[in-house]
């Protein structure tokens, strides 16, 4: 693509299309909102098919100096060109489960949406460290907006709680991004990466960035905006929300955490791997109990991004990889999952799982997706939520065998709420009349759902079209910490020395 | 050999076309696709397995696609065919095919068959795929494959709420096990740095003893380690006991499912993985004592129980249980031969029983109480006949010194006979074991025979049969089968109100005017084709799976030592299957035929002990009370104390509240007056002053 300036183009789309939404009537901003993130989206294609895998680090670069050394400097590598492709796909899903779901403040509401995918592209784009935060902190406005304005009956508790929560972190962040640029001497993002801190400094910011990633991510015990902003948020909001902005949290960790402050990194290992732990058994346990669809899917969020830092955190490749397939799978498959939960509830106008029952008879079509994503969501080989899920606690066995141990009954619990969940609203019989009554979906659901589970499917049974880019930049990182990882506590030990040899040639052999 | 990928992926895509085309291309189509589909597979399996019996035959892989590459990690896609997958193709494709074709007539009234047709297939092509697995986690996508299919066959008929329930403990009980299964899988890696089989086989032996690996904070034997967490998962899957509470639920599923899945192939899982694995497990001797002692323990415990339930299927389920823990023992004394031939001739004469009892039940409407059947041999011969040479099967009749005996007898008596042939304590302790369970084995068998097709016609009581009368006297309508499973529930309730005699008209006979019928042909072919297998296969195959190393040509751990010394165990041992088997048959003759008030009488005489048998040993009772009310219970308290009591009241809330207290505060001290400013500067000045000139 050359110098072709792609990436400020993704941005300026939607961009237009907001300011376009605003003075239009409710009609044309629908279309408007539709043409620009369909755009997008084949933008997005476009640059995952002229990515050059295996080339330069950073590519589609664009740098323009603005003042005081800031810079409009903008640049992607392999992970940030999935979570970007994410991006682009889910957005049009989001106009379309919006489409009729709407109808107060349309333009705004479709302004408000594209203002969130510019943000989000920029989030993941950013090259310069004071261009990330701006884009990374601005990106909660449109989203408290859309959760405060177009929300359910206690929007204004749930927005003031996300806002409060997630801002929390944020000064910290800003304080810590500013001494790194004293220090360092620079705002751009690559040289920041090879940049070694002292290892003193290194706890500092760590803990600074942490407590904006952790809240972003949701880390337990920092969790609790997430179920209510999910039952609050529109449905398209929750798909944003779980599908994406969520992601910016694992991002931080990967782009900033690991790379920048390896040591710390390896110094709170075991306090991220204890939050895990309690993450995965505590959510998991909750979502067991709850009456809520949509608050059960947004503490199955929080588990399932427990697999990701422990990914993370495994410091390997294996680990890395994994977590950021989880990322990729969960962004499809809980927007699924929060898109099922809208379509039924677009019909009753409830998220009481009782009130459902017996789907399964007059909305076939309909059962078999929500069966698909339930099953991506417990990790069933051949679907995307197996490959990350297996990779990421494949990594931290090599280096905790009891955390990995705490982490897979993961497997056991999200089972067995999830399957809970399916089984009373789309099993049993058919109790409510209403429930009875609703029709399947219709072709503008299923032309959003199909995509999403062609996709799901996709990364299950050849996930290397979603590795190959990312492989190189994950091996640079796993260099890059290799030097602070720690030790596992599994390693095999011979223990005589006769059978050594044999072993070794054994060993040998096998690889 | 492609044929291996039509075999594999000919049911794949005709379940796609049947489940996505549901409804729109109709019952016929759907039915002709899956089971022609099964048949193609059928037909191109037996040439491999043919081939394969004349001995020395590598194994062959054929690479598909590639799936995962992670630094060090990669598996791909691929079909892998030796002996023992030659073996399992025929297994699983012939019950399959079977299957299917006795299903046009099984679920011929049902509203569904698309769906049920589009499941089946699946089923069998994730069961074909864990076991042509080239790497651990081939093999895992098809457990987790088949767990899925169980999961939704078994909640076929989803409006029943007990089928539902039924479907999630399979699935959330198998995870269990796929916990340890994933973990062995890490940890295989972690030691051998890679998932493929071949080379994590090639590499297991010469770490037999010689090192040690961290576990959960100690540091323990690697293989012994490895090995026992892969057994987890084959105790979930091959249902062993403490995680076998999931099979007898399972039979809320049609009986099609119940023969394919819980009988014949998916629950063997669990045994060809051990025989698979078998080089990893002949490296860790403690693993090995693990599991005869947990096959034996299981083979024990599900014989006691079938001998009391009431529920054909159940009966048989239990049955199936205990015959898995037969084959378990068989590998873990090292038979791995003896415990496959097992597994091959159990599928056959497993599947005739269920097929059968299906029938039975197809012709009784839905009765699955053997306490309302009795006389039938005289209603539905073939049937009859067909689940007599299943039952001479299972019990192991047969001549020792004559040589000649039905397939149970070659495969249950082999196992016998090396559990003793073995010369270990726990090899010992399993042979009096299974001895034991062959005589429960034979009584809860012959019981069941008796019960069904001996006696005088018991079924006026019947609930689904007063309903059928009722229905056809009062609607002389052909009432679909399904709809009386479906509102099983209802109709028990409507019973329950109205009493039992106001439909019933007795005619003197017990049959309330009720004359079973045999099944379509569709239903016998299946049921003659398997008594056939379950006549002749030990005898045919006993040769080729007991006594030639030539024929497994490495794909198992094959001990010619011990299996020379099976031979050669003294003829007490040889007859002692026989003995027991005859006892009981005498138990059950004279408790069942002769004198039927005797079950009852020694129920009575030993009350707890029979209590403690007909409620499964407590298990199910035991498991809510350990881990389901407290796991509800804890999700409570972590959601309402925890998130909303302690976290958001301290955090948000309390942050809010603060935010709210300090606005008050702030507003007092603005109070508008000037007297209070003045006040406020004055002091500010006099402290200013202070710090000064201090």
């Amino acid at each position: 693509m050359g110098g072709f300036p792609i990436l400020s183009l993704m941005l300026l789309v939607p961009f237009i299309g907001a300011i376009a939404c605003l003075f239009s009537e409710a009609k044309t901003a629908r279309i408007i909102a539709l043409v620009a993130t369909l755009a997008n989206l084949g933008l997005g294609i476009v640059l995952w098919a002229s990515y050059d895998i295996g080339g330069a680090q950073w590519q589609f670069t664009e740098r323009a100096d603005l003042f005081a050394g800031f810079q409009w400097a903008l640049g992607i590598d392999g992970i940030a060109l999935m979570l970007l492709v994410l991006t682009v796909f889910l957005m049009p899903i989001c106009i379309g489960a919006s489409w009729s779901s709407i109808t107060k403040r349309v333009g705004e509401y479709m302004a408000a949406f594209l203002m969130v995918e510019v943000l989000i592209i920029g989030v993941f784009t950013a090259q310069d460290l004071l261009l990330f935060y701006i884009f990374f902190e601005a990106g909660l406005i449109p989203m408290y907006l859309i959760i405060g304005v177009w929300g359910g009956d206690n929007r204004i508790y749930a927005s003031y709680k996300f806002f409060l929560y997630t801002l929390l972190g944020s000064v910290l962040m800003l304080i810590a991004m500013l001494w790194m640029v004293r220090e360092a001497g620079t705002s751009d993002i690559p040289t920041l990466m090879a940049y070694d801190f002292p290892a003193g400094a290194q706890t500092w910011l760590f803990l600074a960035f942490f407590a904006s990633f952790a809240v972003k991510m949701p880390m337990w015990p920092v969790h609790t905006w997430l179920p209510d902003a999910h039952v609050q948020a529109p449905t398209a909001g929750s798909i944003i929300l779980a599908g994406v902005l969520l992601k910016m949290g694992g991002y931080g960790f990967i782009r900033f955490s690991l790379p920048m402050f390896p040591e710390a990194s390896a110094q709170f290992g075991w306090l991220i791997w204890s939050l895990s732990m309690v993450a995965v058994v505590v959510t998991s346990l909750i979502a067991l109990v709850q009456a809520d669809m949509k608050k059960l899917i947004a503490y199955s969020s929080v588990a399932h991004m427990a697999i990701v830092t422990i990914g993370l955190f495994a410091f390997n490749v294996q680990g890395l990889e994994g977590a950021m397939v989880v990322m990729l799978s969960h962004g499809l498959v809980s927007g699924a999952l929060f898109l099922c939960v809208g379509i039924i509830y677009d019909r009753l106008h409830t998220r009481e799982i009782a009130r459902y029952g017996g789907l399964a008879i007059n909305m076939p079509m309909y059962a078999m997706f929500f069966l698909l994503f339930t099953m991506a969501s417990i990790g069933l080989p051949g679907t995307s939520g197996f490959v990350g899920e297996f990779l990421s606690l494949a990594g931290i066995y090599q280096v905790s065998s009891w955390v990995a141990l705490v982490c897979t009954t993961g497997i056991i619990l999200g089972a067995a709420y999830m399957l809970l969940l399916y089984r009373r609203v789309a099993f049993g019989d058919q109790v409510n009349a209403d429930a009875a009554a609703m029709k399947d979906i219709n072709v503008r659901e299923w032309l959003m759902l199909a995509p999403l589970a062609a996709a799901a499917l996709w990364m299950g049974v050849y996930p290397e079209s979603f590795l190959a880019p990312m492989r190189k930049d994950i091996a640079t990182l796993d260099a890059r910490l290799a030097r602070a990882a720690p030790h596992g506590d599994a390693k095999l030990v011979i223990t005589e020395k006769a059978a050594a040899a044999d072993e070794h040639a054994a060993h040998e052999g096998a690889h | 050999m492609s044929s291996i990928l039509i075999i594999v992926f000919a049911p794949l895509l005709a379940s796609i076309i049947a489940g996505l085309g549901n409804r729109h291309i109709g019952n016929v189509p759907a039915k002709i696709i899956t089971t022609a589909g099964l048949f193609i597979s059928c037909g191109l399996s037996w040439p491999i397995f043919i081939h394969y019996l004349g001995g020395d035959v590598p194994a062959q892989v054929v690479p598909v696609l590639k799936w995962v590459q992670s630094g060090s990690m990669s598996f791909d896609w691929a079909l892998r065919v030796d002996t023992l997958t030659a073996i399992m193709l025929v297994v699983i494709t012939s019950v399959s095919a079977l299957v299917h074709l006795y299903s046009w007539g099984y679920m011929d009234e049902d509203p569904d068959q698309p769906r049920f047709f589009a499941y089946l297939s699946l089923f069998t092509f994730a069961m074909l795929m864990l076991v042509t697995a080239d790497n651990l986690v081939q093999m895992f996508f098809g457990w987790e494959g088949v767990g899925l299919a169980s999961y939704l066959l078994i909640g076929f008929w989803f409006k029943k709420p007990s089928a539902g329930a039924a479907a999630i403990k399979a699935f959330v009980v198998n995870r269990v096990g796929d916990l340890g299964f994933m973990l062995g899988i890490f940890g295989t890696f972690l030691v051998f740095q890679t998932t493929s089989i071949p080379e994590i086989l090639a590499a297991a032996p010469a770490l037999k003893g010689a090192s040690s690996i961290g576990f959960l904070g100690m540091r323990v034997d690697t293989m012994t380690v490895l090995c026992l967490l892969l057994f987890v998962g084959a105790m979930g899957k091959s249902a062993q006991l403490g995680l076998h509470t999931w099979l007898p639920d399972a039979m809320e599923g049609p009986t099609p499912v119940s023969a394919l899945i819980h009988a014949a192939t998916m629950v063997t899982a669990g045994v060809f993985m051990v025989c698979r694995l078998s080089p990893m497990f002949e490296a860790a001797p403690i693993a090995l004592g693990v599991v005869t002692f947990i096959g034996a323990a299981t083979c024990l415990f599900a014989a006691t129980v079938g001998t009391t339930q009431w529920d054909i299927k159940r009966v048989i389920a239990y049955s199936t249980c205990s015959q898995l823990g037969y084959m378990f023992f068989a590998a873990g004394v090292g038979a791995y031969g003896a415990a496959m031939f097992h597994l091959f001739t159990h599928a056959f004469f497993k599947a005739l029983l269920f097929l059968g009892a299906g029938s039975v039940i197809h012709a009784m409407h839905h009765e699955q109480d053997m306490r309302f059947y009795g006389g039938l041999r005289r209603h539905i011969p073939i049937t009859f006949w067909a689940m007599m040479a299943g039952t001479l099967a299972i019990t192991g009749v047969g001549v020792y010194h004559l040589g000649v005996g039905f397939a149970g007898f070659f495969s249950k008596d082999a196992i016998i006979e090396v559990a003793y042939a073995s010369g270990t304590e726990v090899g010992r302790f399993a042979f009096w074991i299974g001895v034991f369970a062959a005589l429960l084995t034979s009584f809860y068998s012959w019981r069941l025979m008796f019960l069904t097709f001996w006696g005088k016609p018991r079924w006026i009581q019947s609930e689904h049969i007063q309903h059928a009368v009722h229905d056809a006297h009062g609607h002389h309508d052909d009432h679909a089968d399904y709809a009386h499973t479906a509102h099983d529930d209802r109709a028990h309730a409507a019973h329950a109100d109205h009493g039992h005699d106001d439909h019933a008209h007795d005619h003197g006979d017990g049959t309330g005017g009720y004359h079973p019928h045999e099944s379509p042909l569709v239903m016998l072919i299946p049921l003659i084709v398997l008594s056939v297998g379950a006549v002749a296969a030990g005898q045919v195959f006993k040769g080729a799976f007991l006594d030639t190393a030539a024929f497994w040509n490495g794909s198992i751990a094959y001990n010619e030592h011990l299996m020379h010394a099976m031979h050669e165990v003294p003829y007490l041992v040889k007859y002692a299957a026989l003995i027991v088997m005859l006892l009981g048959l005498l138990i059950a003759w004279y408790g069942y035929i002769r004198n039927t008030n005797f079950p009852r009488s020694v129920a009575e005489q030993l009350g707890p002990v029979y209590r403690f048998l007909f409620n499964k040993w407590y298990f199910d009772q035991l498991y809510h009370v350990v881990f389901i009310k407290p796991a509800l219970w804890l999700g409570r308290q972590f959601w309402q104390r925890g998130d909303v009591g302690l976290i958001d009241r301290f955090g948000p809330n309390g942050a809010a509240w603060l935010v709210d207290r300090g606005a008050v505060l702030a507003k007092k001290v603005q109070s508008g007056y000037l007297t209070s400013y003045a006040l406020v500067m004055l002091l500010g000045l006099v402290a200013a002053i202070s710090w000064v000139l201090v």
